[in-house]
Parts: C-alpha cells; structure tokens; sequence
C-alpha cells in the first residue's frame, strides 16, 4: 500500500470513528454526583434571637485556631442602633468576642459615642459569617486557584497554594476574608467544613445559647433550616452584588450593610 | 498580634472587623511601572508604526527603556504578596476566571515582543560589533568576553546586506504593530484587575482600564521626555568638556538641535495623552455623582472631604492643570518641558495613589472609613517590603538596569555613527 493512500484511508476511519464516538460520554462519578449532591449546606440566622453575647465568636477563634488577640475573626456581630431621627449607629469592638457589655459605641478613631436611650428607635445585633456564596467573587478572582467552591456548598482555602496575594479579601463585599496573622495566607469562615463531615454542627451553632445561628441541609425537605427558608419570610445580605449568599436571615433590617 | 495592613490602618466609624488596607504601597507602585512600560513602548511605536519621522531618536531610546522598565513591572507585586516564594505559581497554575492570572501571559508575551524588536533594530549593531571584535589585534580577556556575547546576541544571523536589513526594518514594523495592542492590553488588564472588584465602589467601573490606558501613555511619555532629557544635558557637558577632532567628540549645536526639536516634538504628544487622561478621569467622577448610587455618599465624603487635597490639589492642580499651562505657554524650552514632565509624573502616580489607597478609604458597611498611613520607618518585614526599601528598590532598579542595557544596545550610538 502506498504511504499515501494509507494516511487517507486512516483519517477516513478516524473522522467516520469520530462521529458516533462523540455520543459517548465518560462520566466522572464525581461529576455525577456534584450533579445531583445529596448536601447543599445553609445557614440560617435569626437576628430576633441574637442577645449579642459573643458566645459564638469565642467558640469560633477557639475551634479554628484564629489568635485570640488577633483582630480579625471568621465570624463576629454587630450592633446597630437607630435614633429616632433615622441616624444609623453600629459598632463591633473586638468582633464582639467579650459580648456588649457597654451601652458605648465603639466608633474607633472617632471614639465611644453614647446615645441617649429615650432617642434610640430601635437597636438590635446581626451575626455575621461567610455566607458561602454560590456566585462567590473571591474564588473566581483567585490567580491560582487556591480558594474553591465545594460541591456542598462552603468555599474553602487551599493553605498550602495561596500567595497571598489579597484579591479575594478585595472581592468580598461582606468583609469575611482576611489573612491569617500566623499562616499568612487567605482565611475565613468554612461553616466548620471539617466539624460538618463528622455530622456535627459548626462550633458557632453549637456555642449559641439562644438558637439564633442554624445550619442545615437544603437538601433534606425536613431540615428545619430548609424548612425556614422555603415557608419565612427571610433576606440575604447585599443581594445587589450577584453573589447568591447561601447565609439567610430572619428578621433583617434595611439598616443592615 | 498584628493582622497584615494593621500596622498602618487606621480606622474610624464603623468598618467590618476584618477590613485593612491590604493593598499598600507596592499596589501603588505596581499600575505605575506597568504603566511607565507601556508609555514608553506607545511612544516608541509613533515612530516605528505611525512614521512620525522625527522621533527617531527617543523612539529607539524609548523602547530600550521600556524593556528596562519590564521586570520591575512584578517586582511590586513580588513584594507585596504574603507569600512571595508561590508567586511563579501566577505563571505555574493560572486560575483563568481570576484576572491576575493573565499576567503570565500578557506579560510574557509582551517582554518576547520588545525583545525581538529590540533585536532586529540591532542587529546590525551586534554584527559589526562582533566583527570589528573579531578581527582586532591583541585582544585581552575582556574583549574576548565582549566577542563571545555579541556574536551570541546575532543568533547566528550575520547577514547585514541591504536586502536582509530592508526586512528586518519591515519585522520593526510588524512588531511594534503589533506590540501596541499588546501594550495597551498589558495595562488594560491591570485597569482591569480593579475596575473588575465589584465589592469596591470606586474601582468598578469599565472606563478603569481606558483610563489606565491613558494616563499609563502620559506617565511614560512623560518618563522618558525626562530622562532623555537629562541624558542629553549630560552629552552636551561631556561635548564641552572635548575638543574638535578627539575621540567622541560631538558637536554641541547638533545635540540642542536634536534635543530642542524631539522635546518639543513629544510634548506635543504628551499633551494630546493628557486631554484624553484628564476628559476620561473627569467622566468618570461626574458621573459617580450624578448617578448616586448607594455607595455614593461614602465616595463623597472619601473624594470630596477626605482625599480632597491629594486628589484635587495634588493630583488634579499640580498634577495635571499646572504642568499642562505649562507645555501650552508659548515658546516651550526644554528645561519647562522636562520640569513639566515632573509634575505629569507626580500626578500620575498621585492618580494610582488616589485609586488604591482611596478605594480602600472607606469600609464596604458604607459607614466608616480607613485611613492608610505609609510606614517611614520600617520595623519588620511588612513595612520593609512595602515602606521606603520596597519603592526606593523599584524606583532605581529600571535606571540601573537601563544603565547595563545601555552596554549592549546603546541608544544613542547609531546617530553617532550616522555623524562619522
């Protein structure tokens, strides 16, 4: 045979192979699954039940090995209080990691403000985590790739392939990213990624005394988070942003950035 | 124990726990060089593509320039990172959605166009050199180094008859052609990497990398109006100091007459780059205000209240009004035009400052404010790297690498030679 005619007939057989070969597809059992998950975690808060303790903020730094002293924290609460002039005040001294205990705000540079109670309309505390966006910017800015999304839902830091660079700490509009004091690398909230994999609950949900801090399983129609989050009337933080937050809230204020 | 960008935060009002000003100094430092990279390389282009003749000679000046400029492009984000020694992994394992992850490849691409340009303006050079190496009498040892790294420069290629030269001149133009786009798009995209944050109210917009685009023109036209100049001054008093007749010597009038005329020549350039600078920055603000968005009133109270003097008096007075009455007053000499190119200068790199530092002035609660405050003294790593050491090391490394460059592709030799 010549070499000729055996180049031409060996690409006719792989072009006419080629056809009927693109109807199979491999499928990557993980690919199947991510497809159809049985998890799809959600975190339900309810600032109603929210005393501004700090009780989950302490568990938070405890469990995830975030200095004590560091000023930074994967979840914290806020404090808002409104005058009856409609002026906004909030504060987060210290996270809230030793609670509100002062009826001062903690304006940073600016200092403590006092605010007279007959003047306050309303005042109220937000927990805030990350809330595992499904849309998330932080890990579609990552230049390597170091934070990802999981198929159940938290987005997670790769410690070890993070440079450092800071664009997904830029990124999120909530403010939950930071860099870790002593590992120098990105960090935040994983909704206690490694505690939910042993069916425990996040150490926050776990340390809250007043039930305001839930997680669940989307997946599960019983799953009282579920269950709120499909029958209550619930918001979202910042849905401006695109980001699809995966963190609900019950009872949230027009206040609330 | 302090969090990174602590040490230099200060806040005030209500920010989220976790806000610093993360990006500092060399963040700063970084849109400026990428931005003096591609100034340089678009003015270098007016010659080589759009033929504007008598810019030949800071034409070739400018694109050696640009390649000096090229590595200090990453050597600001090299310092800024927390964890410098992954930085190759930009480059290793690009992450595609991200936008930095581009920087691999604009970059790379963009340093191999400059550098076969560079090579085929010259080629000739690096042959004669070779040659006229080769066939001296007495060689010492540094001869014999400086024959073995221009024949190596030639890559093999000694053919310098007038047919090979007449393509090579033809390769110029296609790359410079081509390296435009390129330029553009190397500082396009770092406009990019802000405008494209839309958790920051000041970046996210579309105009940030055409904006980028054109004050990145104006700095490194600016740039290189300057150092030319200060390089021609410095021939002139070598011209002086030599008499008629011996070795380099050149004659004084020819010098002004040549720097006289390509100053004035870019200066015009200069200024149509800064009316676009200036028009684009300008929309931009006035249409923040007008739209008033959420995050408008945090914006204000940053840009009008906060930020006011660096932004009007030190980036717009000083920065652009000033020296643009001075480029427009009748009888422009180059002193005026070099001393103008000094404000240009200060004002874009106040433009980047106001831009980093400013998007990072106020909290994303929309209720408070950062202030950054730069570290003079540096106390430990972070403030070493991005405090005074960090920016003076990418400040003078460009001149010292064009100083070592100027060894082997020496700007101004071919006038030279031209004059012999």
């Amino acid at each position: 045979m010549e070499r000729r005619n055996f180049i031409k007939g060996a690409i006719m057989v792989v072009a006419g192979a080629a056809v009927p070969m693109a109807a199979l597809e491999i499928l990557d059992p993980k690919d199947v699954l991510a497809a159809n998950p049985d998890l799809k975690w959600a975190f339900l808060v309810d600032t109603t039940k929210c005393v501004g303790c700090g009780m989950c903020v302490k568990a938070c730094k405890t469990e995830n090995d975030i200095p004590w002293t560091a000023n930074v924290s994967r979840t914290w609460v806020e404090r808002y209080v409104v005058t009856k002039e409609g002026k906004v005040w909030a504060d987060c001294p210290k996270q809230a990691r030793d609670g509100y205990t002062s009826p001062l705000l903690d304006e940073n540079a600016a200092g403590k403000i006092s605010v007279d109670p007959n003047d306050i309309a309303k005042g109220f505390f937000v927990p805030k985590l990350c809330n595992q966006c499904d849309n998330p910017p932080c890990a579609q800015v990552c230049p390597v790739g170091a934070t990802y999304k999981t198929p159940d839902g938290p987005i997670l830091v790769d410690r070890t392939w993070c440079i450092g660079c800071g664009y997904c700490i830029q990124s999120c509009p909530y403010g939950a990213r930071f860099f870790h004091p002593v590992l120098h690398v990105a960090d935040k909230c994983t909704w206690c990624y490694h505690r939910l994999h042993h069916g425990m609950k996040t150490a926050c949900v776990g340390a809250c005394p007043f039930g305001a801090r839930q997680i669940g399983n989307l997946r599960d129609p019983n799953d009282p988070v579920t269950l709120a989050v499909l029958d209550d009337r619930i918001g979202i933080l910042k849905p401006e942003y695109g980001t699809n937050p995966q963190a609900f809230y019950i009872g949230l204020s027009k206040e609330v950035d | 124990m302090l969090v990174h960008g602590e040490i230099w935060t200060t806040k005030e009002y209500f920010v989220y726990p976790n806000e610093y000003v993360t990006w500092a100094i060399q963040i700063v430092m970084y849109p400026y060089m990428t931005g003096l990279v591609a100034g340089a390389f678009v003015l270098s282009s007016l010659y080589h593509v759009f033929g504007v003749k008598q810019l030949k000679d800071i034409a070739r000046f400018a694109l050696v320039f640009s390649f000096a400029l090229l590595p200090v492009a990453m050597m600001p984000l090299m310092l800024h990172l927390q964890q410098p020694f992954r930085g190759i992994e930009v480059m290793m394992t690009p992450h595609f959605t991200s936008a930095i992850a581009a920087f691999g490849i604009v970059f790379s691409t963009y340093a191999a166009i400059v550098a076969t340009e560079i090579w085929f303006v010259y080629r000739k050079y690096f042959v004669e050199t070779a040659l006229a190496l080769k066939n001296k009498p007495n060689k010492g040892m540094i001869d014999g180094i400086r024959q073995l790294i221009f024949s190596a420069l030639t890559l093999g290629a000694w053919d310098i008859s007038n047919e090979a030269m007449e393509k090579d001149h033809k390769a110029i133009g296609i790359m410079a052609g081509i390296g435009i786009p390129v330029a553009c798009f190397l500082h396009g995209y770092a406009g990019f990497i802000f405008g494209s944050v839309k958790a920051n109210a000041l970046w996210m917009t579309p105009l940030m990398p055409v904006i980028f685009i054109m004050s990145a023109v104006v700095s490194g036209i600016a740039l290189c109006l300057l150092v030319y100049t200060i390089v021609m001054e410095g021939r002139k008093r070598l011209a002086r100091l030599k008499k008629p007749g011996s070795y380099g010597y050149q004659d004084l009038k020819h010098i002004r007459g040549v720097e006289d005329h390509e100053v004035k020549l870019t200066a015009k350039f200069l200024k149509i780059f800064m009316i676009l600078a200036f028009t684009l920055e300008l929309l931009d603000l006035v249409f923040r205000g007008y739209t008033a968005m959420k995050s408008w009133d945090a914006l204000r109270a940053v840009i009008y209240q906060r930020d006011a003097f660096k932004v009007f008096v030190l980036q717009y007075a000083i920065g652009n009004v000033l020296p643009f009455i001075m480029l427009l007053w009748p009888r422009l000499t180059v002193k005026r035009a070099a001393i103008a190119s000094v404000f240009v200068l200060f004002g874009v790199f106040m433009m980047r400052w106001n831009v980093v530092i400013g998007g990072q002035a106020f909290s994303s609660t929309f209720h408070g404010f950062m202030e950054y405050h730069f570290p003079w003294v540096p106390v430990n790593a972070e403030t070493f790297k991005e405090g005074w050491p960090g920016v003076l090391l990418v400040a003078v490394t460009p001149f010292v690498l064009f100083y070592i460059l100027n060894k082997f592709v020496p700007v101004f030799l071919m006038e030279k030679e031209k004059d012999a």
